[in-house]
């Protein structure tokens, strides 16, 4: 089986800092992959990277095959087959919830707002969003917000979507609503690639766990394995820390 | 031990009586207010009183706030301020336009685009590092001498040159700090939905931007509204030159009285409301 995405030898500095130190990772189509680390682990940085808002300095990274991490490489197409989504949602502040849907498949996909909308509304609807179309982010809670930036993200129908920490800044009775939409996109088979604390979640619905120390992934496994029977002492630490 | 005091229980106070604290800061309040109200009533009693017992205060009376000369010429004042106005609606637009562009001239990223952004640097440090006045007498005067033939010999052409090259410099600068107050998780957003540059900028960074340097820009166009005036140095007559006609007319400086109300009446209103703006925008931030 050819992974969908692959990574290898992956490697990312700011200045003198070696965030990324070698990073390989195969994620299967319809895969879900949780990354978990202590904060500063380099998780954010890693996902960047796979849809190339960071540039990497050393390794490859296979999509489907090709090799998009090649310096000088158009990052637009690649971003479009890769949607991310923030902790900080990243909403923009000045469009409706509807309007930050529509704007990057108007302009980038050359789709008109009459082709986008019934699309748009049934995704909004699917999200337990269908009434808050034309409201602005600061009219709605976190996780209507963070909600609205999944919808964002997915009606650029992309192949792959990495989720960096998405529910950490939200007050913990808005988590289960966010969570339910993974859960959703689980079921309809998307690719996807989490930065999470919530373990409970990735425990029950990964494919693969990976944890991140200090810029490697020291340990990765089924989540009953990772979770159940840690091998590294670091692993170890770290989740009797969180657990 | 003997039991001097005891802390009684005050169960029976009511919903709606103000509480210690309140009751405590409303004295407080009153107490400022009333020392505010009087120290103002002394300084102006002050000043009424004892102003007019300067020497020179019958002459400075008559030569500054008569008020024949005041009504014989404030009409024809407002006439000639219709012209700053004028001047003012056609060189904000033209200022606002040009400003815009100078900015995403210094913001242009691409090296293909070097050219552009030295000359938004060029053009900022040049027209904000030098005097309005100069500006308007150099082209004002300058460019007509070339011999030009009507209509392009308009001071009105010219001067106005003179007020957008030098205000599109302090309206570049102020959008260009707009974009950078915009935060980069933006731009992160916009890319990772394959939203070119552009179409970054255009849409989701200068929207915001613009909306965030309202209140700086207001204070420019007042600004503005009274450099106009400079103009008058060049030919056309507007209210501070049709003052001055008035002043040599009735051998009287009150017109220029008139003509300081009638630009108070304009630019103080459009300053507390740019600092109303300004304000909320903070306590919205913070
Ligand atoms: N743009 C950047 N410039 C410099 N250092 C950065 C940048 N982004 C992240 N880092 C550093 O990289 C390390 C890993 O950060 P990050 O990927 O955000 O970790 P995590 O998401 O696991 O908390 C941190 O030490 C952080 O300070
Ligand atoms: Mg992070």
């Amino acid at each position: 089986m050819t992974a969908k995405l692959s990574l290898r030898g992956v490697r990312k500095r700011f200045g003198a800092h070696d965030v990324c130190k070698g990073i390989d990772l195969d994620i299967a189509e319809g895969e879900m992959v949780c990354l978990i680390g202590a904060s500063g682990s380099g998780k954010s940085t890693l996902l960047r990277c796979m849809n190339l808002l960071e540039p990497i300095d050393d390794g490859t990274i296979w999509l489907d095959g090709q090799d998009i991490s090649e310096p000088g490489l158009d990052p637009q197409p690649v971003r479009q087959k890769i949607g991310i989504v923030f902790q900080s949602y990243n909403l923009f502040p000045h469009m409706t919830a509807a309007e930050n849907v529509m704007l990057a498949p108007r302009r980038v996909r050359g789709l008109s707002r009459d082709d986008l909308r019934p699309k748009v509304t049934q995704l909004f609807t699917r999200f337990g969003l269908g009434d808050r179309m034309a409201h602005y982010p600061d009219q709605l809670s976190g996780g209507q917000q963070q909600r609205v930036a999944i919808i964002r993200a997915l009606a650029m129908e992309p192949q792959i979507m990495l989720f960096d920490e998405i529910t950490s800044a939200l007050d913990p009775e808005l988590v289960g609503e966010v969570l339910d939409v993974l859960r959703d996109l689980r079921g309809q088979g998307m690719t996807m690639v989490l930065a999470t604390h919530e373990m409970g979640f990735a425990r029950e619905l990964a494919d693969k766990v990976c944890f991140l120390d200090a810029g490697r992934i020291l340990e990765e496994g089924p989540p009953d394995a990772l979770f159940g029977a840690p091998r590294e002492a670091r692993t170890k630490a770290f989740l009797s820390r969180v657990l | 031990m003997a039991e001097t005091s005891s802390p009684t229980r005050t169960d029976a106070r009511t919903a709606d009586a103000p509480t210690r604290r309140e009751a405590y800061e409303a004295g407080v309040r009153r107490r400022a207010n009333r020392i505010a109200l009087i120290s103002t009533v002394s300084v102006v009693l002050a000043i009424v009183l004892l102003v007019p017992l300067a020497p020179g205060w019958e002459a400075v009376q008559r030569a500054f706030f008569n008020g024949r000369v005041f009504a014989a010429t404030f009409v024809g004042l407002l006439d000639a301020f219709l012209l700053n106005v004028m001047i003012f609606a056609w060189s904000a637009p033209l200022i606002a336009l040009t400003g815009l562009v100078i900015a995403l001239c210094r913001d242009a990223r691409a090296p293909a685009l070097f050219p552009l952004r030295l000359f938004g640097i060029v053009y900022t440090d040049i027209f904000r590092g030098l005097p309005v006045v100069l500006v308007i007498y150099i082209i004002g005067f300058g460019i007509p001498g070339l011999g030009l033939p009507r209509p392009w010999n308009s001071p009105y052409i010219w001067g106005t040159l003179a007020l957008v090259l030098v205000y599109s410099a302090y309206v570049a600068e102020v959008i260009r700090s707009g974009i950078d107050s915009i935060h980069q998780s933006q731009r992160s957003a916009a890319a990772s939905l394959g939203l070119s540059d552009r179409d970054t900028m255009r849409f989701v960074v200068l929207p915001q931007a613009i909306r965030n340097v309202v209140p700086a820009n207001m204070n420019l166009f007042i600004a503005l509204q009274k450099d106009v005036a400079l103009l008058s140095f060049i030919g056309p007559v507007e209210i501070f030159r049709q003052a001055g006609v008035y002043k040599s007319l009735y051998a009287n400086f009150t017109p220029y009285v008139g003509a300081a109300l009638i630009f108070l009446a304009l630019t103080i209103p459009a300053t507390r409301y740019a600092d109303y703006l300004m304000n909320k925008q903070n306590r919205a931030r913070s």
